[in-house]
């Protein structure tokens, strides 16, 4: 399969006046086209910074990101344009990534315009299917941001990157203001559109029931690396990581059913610990209720347990 | 006898919009008594923030609150306080997590300058020294599993995650003791260990401090596992309220059912198709059962007349015709 997205030893540090911010140490992934791989991880853990250097929002301070064989990662702001129309993001916060004083009819029609993707005539039919594929009315061509709720924001953030056709979307908790029913739309949606066209996501989500139903290969992270990859399958199956273990015994769930095939209940101890103040050894012994001597003492490399199963642990 | 903490009655909002009034809130009830935990989910868009908005007194103007709907806190009607009092009631009594973090947060201040200011203007912590209100600053971030809180506290809104500007807020909201805490969608933005940690933190507090909180989430899992009671919302009024095992092992209404089918499962590889049809159009919103356009089950009355709750037993009710001979 051909492959989109290849990220290699990415890093990212913020020079802040409280000290340098590890946001990200240790990115390695890639994505094929059509497919999903979903990126979970602590709040803080560096997945959107990530998602922010693959656009070319942030400039890496180490490592690679290739996009069909090129490598893009050093562009920055000055990406030609026929690249940024091939990478779109969804952002996490709608309310801010649209434009309060543009109605949502011109938010829609703004990209469509720079990259000359319709002629004139057929803009307004591109908007109003554009409204149609996310599933809100019409009128709400005419609406402004201020006046939409926060899922409403958000689908029409989702148009907005479809607008331009793109061979990979980044998104970036795209439901996670959505109601589910609102969600399941959206969900298929985008996997009825990543079938058309052979899309590429990066799917970043804290929903792990979500990423059960919508990723191929999820990769977990912790305080800037990952810690996990795995086919979706054995990555629930067989999680190895005590990172993802804990994850996967916090989520809530509806039903009892649910409730049997999650893993014992580990209660998070032990303090967060900092991308400014790194812990020695492996960055999650801190709150590991598994550590072992050598855990405090020196980081642990990824190893391929499985085929396609990766962790970062001494148990392994 | 427990006591009424917040009455919300037939509560209508309308906004004011170019050609016309977004009917909105169409009669909303609600109830929490006082140290309750309620649930409150619904539809994007249903108006939840809205509703409590409206509690706060915070919505943008300009608004339509049409006279027939009360807002009772405390025996007293939010709707008709003067500006000074609600004040007071805003910094005394009710606090709310905010949906949006990113807009809560002033970008021009850093955090511990607005942290700070909330500590420093609370009566309860009148004399105390600028050390003492630090320290309890960084203290009120750590309780929210921040790391490192004095870097959180130099920094702008725009230098932290999502997550970490989500938790800013709720320390803010959880500053001070308050009887009401409103949290909506406190777990959006955090992974869900310190989701976890977070909802333990307010199950805690709201315990100490004989605290009720109403609870906005789409995640019914958190809905589940962290409240006592739920309303369901759909396009403007609840359709209905029961304890929270109830709702969850016998939802009767049909958007309840529908809702719940949607949940995507922790055992399952199937993504559900959505709900039929869409939010409905609050310009001209659906006269009767504002679901009918989209209710399997819908019969004639139901485009007629806006269906009242039926008291299915004391634990349950709902607005919905199916239940009429049940009541
Ligand atoms: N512009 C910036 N300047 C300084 N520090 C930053 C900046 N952007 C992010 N950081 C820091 O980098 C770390 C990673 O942030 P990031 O937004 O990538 O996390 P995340 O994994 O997306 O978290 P969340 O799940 O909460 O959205 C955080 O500690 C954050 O404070
Ligand atoms: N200031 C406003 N002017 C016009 N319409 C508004 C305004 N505020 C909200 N609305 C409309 O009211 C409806 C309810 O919005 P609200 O934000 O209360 O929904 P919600 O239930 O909180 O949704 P979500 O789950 O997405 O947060 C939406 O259709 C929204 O477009
Ligand atoms: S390496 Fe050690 S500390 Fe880290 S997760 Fe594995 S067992 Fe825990
Ligand atoms: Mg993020
Ligand atoms: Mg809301």
């Amino acid at each position: 399969m051909e492959e989109l997205l290849k990220v290699e030893q990415l890093k990212k540090h913020f020079v802040t006046s409280r000290g340098i911010v590890q946001a990200v140490s240790e990115a390695t992934f890639s994505i094929t086209a059509g497919e999903t791989l979903g990126l979970v991880g602590e709040s803080g853990s560096g997945k959107s910074t990530v998602a922010y250097m693959v656009m070319g929002l942030y400039q890496p301070t180490d490592g690679n990101i290739r996009f069909k064989d090129k490598n893009i990662g050093k562009y920055h702001q000055k990406r030609p344009l026929e690249l940024k129309k091939e990478l779109q993001i969804v952002f996490q916060d709608p309310g801010s990534s649209l434009n309060p004083r543009r109605s949502v009819g011109k938010i829609l029609e703004l990209p469509l315009k720079i990259h000359r993707i319709d002629s004139q005539f057929n803009l307004r039919k591109r908007i109003l299917d554009l409204l149609d594929m996310v599933g809100l009315p019409k009128e709400y061509e005419t609406k402004y941001p201020s006046s939409l709720g926060g899922g409403e924001k958000q689908m029409v953030a989702i148009a907005r990157a479809l607008s331009t056709d793109p061979s990979l979307i980044v998104l970036d908790e795209p439901t996670s203001a959505l109601d589910v029913s609102i969600q399941a739309k959206i969900i298929n949606t985008l996997i009825r559109i990543q079938k058309e066209r052979n899309l590429g996501y990066l799917f970043i989500t804290h929903d792990l029931s979500l990423m059960r139903n919508i990723a191929h290969r999820v990769a977990i992270m912790y305080l800037g690396r990952i810690v996990e990859q795995a086919l979706t399958k054995d990555f629930f199956e067989t999680p190895l990581h005590p990172y993802t273990q804990m994850l996967l015994a916090s989520i809530p769930v509806v039903s009892e059913e649910e409730e049997k095939i999650k893993p014992e209940r580990i209660t998070s101890v032990g303090e967060i610990p900092s991308p400014v103040n790194i812990p020695p050894g492996c960055v999650f012994h801190p709150r590991c209720p598994k550590k072992m001597d050598i855990c405090s003492q020196e980081e642990p490399t990824m190893v391929e347990y499985k085929p396609g199963h990766f962790v970062r642990c001494y148990l392994y | 006898m427990k006591e009424v903490l917040l009455d919300i009655k037939d509560l209508q909002v309308h906004f004011r919009v170019y050609g016309g009034f977004l009917k909105v809130l169409n009669g909303t009830n609600m109830r929490v008594y006082s140290g309750e935990k309620v649930g409150l989910v619904g539809e994007t868009g249903c108006g939840k923030t809205t509703t409590m908005k409206a509690v706060m007194r915070i919505l943008p103007k300009p608004h339509g609150i049409t006279p027939e709907g009360k807002i009772i806190f405390k025996n007293k009607n939010v709707l008709s306080l003067k500006t000074q009092e609600i004040e007071r009631l805003r910094r005394n009594e009710i606090s709310m997590i905010f949906q949006d973090p990113t807009a809560a947060l002033n970008p021009v201040f850093t955090i511990g300058e607005q942290l700070l200011d909330v500590f420093r203007y609370s009566k309860k912590n009148d004399g105390l020294k600028g050390k003492t209100l630090k320290q309890m600053a960084v203290d009120s971030l750590r309780a929210v599993a921040l790391p490192d809180p004095e870097r959180i506290l130099a920094s702008y809104p725009i230098q932290l995650s999502g997550g970490m500007r989500q938790r800013v807020c709720i320390a803010l909201a959880l500053a001070n003791q308050k009887q009401l805490l409103i949290a909506d969608e406190p777990g959006t933005s955090l992974d869900v260990t310190i989701q976890d940690q977070i909802l333990r933190l307010i199950h805690r507090l709201a315990e100490e401090r004989n605290m009720a909180v109403i609870l906005i989430s789409h995640s019914l899992g958190v809905i589940r596992e962290w409240t006592e009671r739920v309303y369901v919302m759909y396009a403007g009024s609840m359709v209905e309220e029961a304890t929270t095992p109830k709702l969850f092992s016998q939802p009767l209404h049909p958007y309840t059912q529908a809702l719940m089918e949607c949940v995507p499962r922790l055992t399952g590889m199937k993504t559900n198709e959505g709900i039929p049809g869409r939010i409905p159009d609050y310009f001209f919103p659906p006269t009767g059962c504002r679901f009918h356009p989209r209710c399997p089950k819908k019969m004639a009355i139901c485009q007629e007349e806006k269906p009242p709750f039926y008291q299915i037993d004391d634990n349950h009710q709902v607005a919905c015709y199916l239940y009429k001979g049940e009541s």
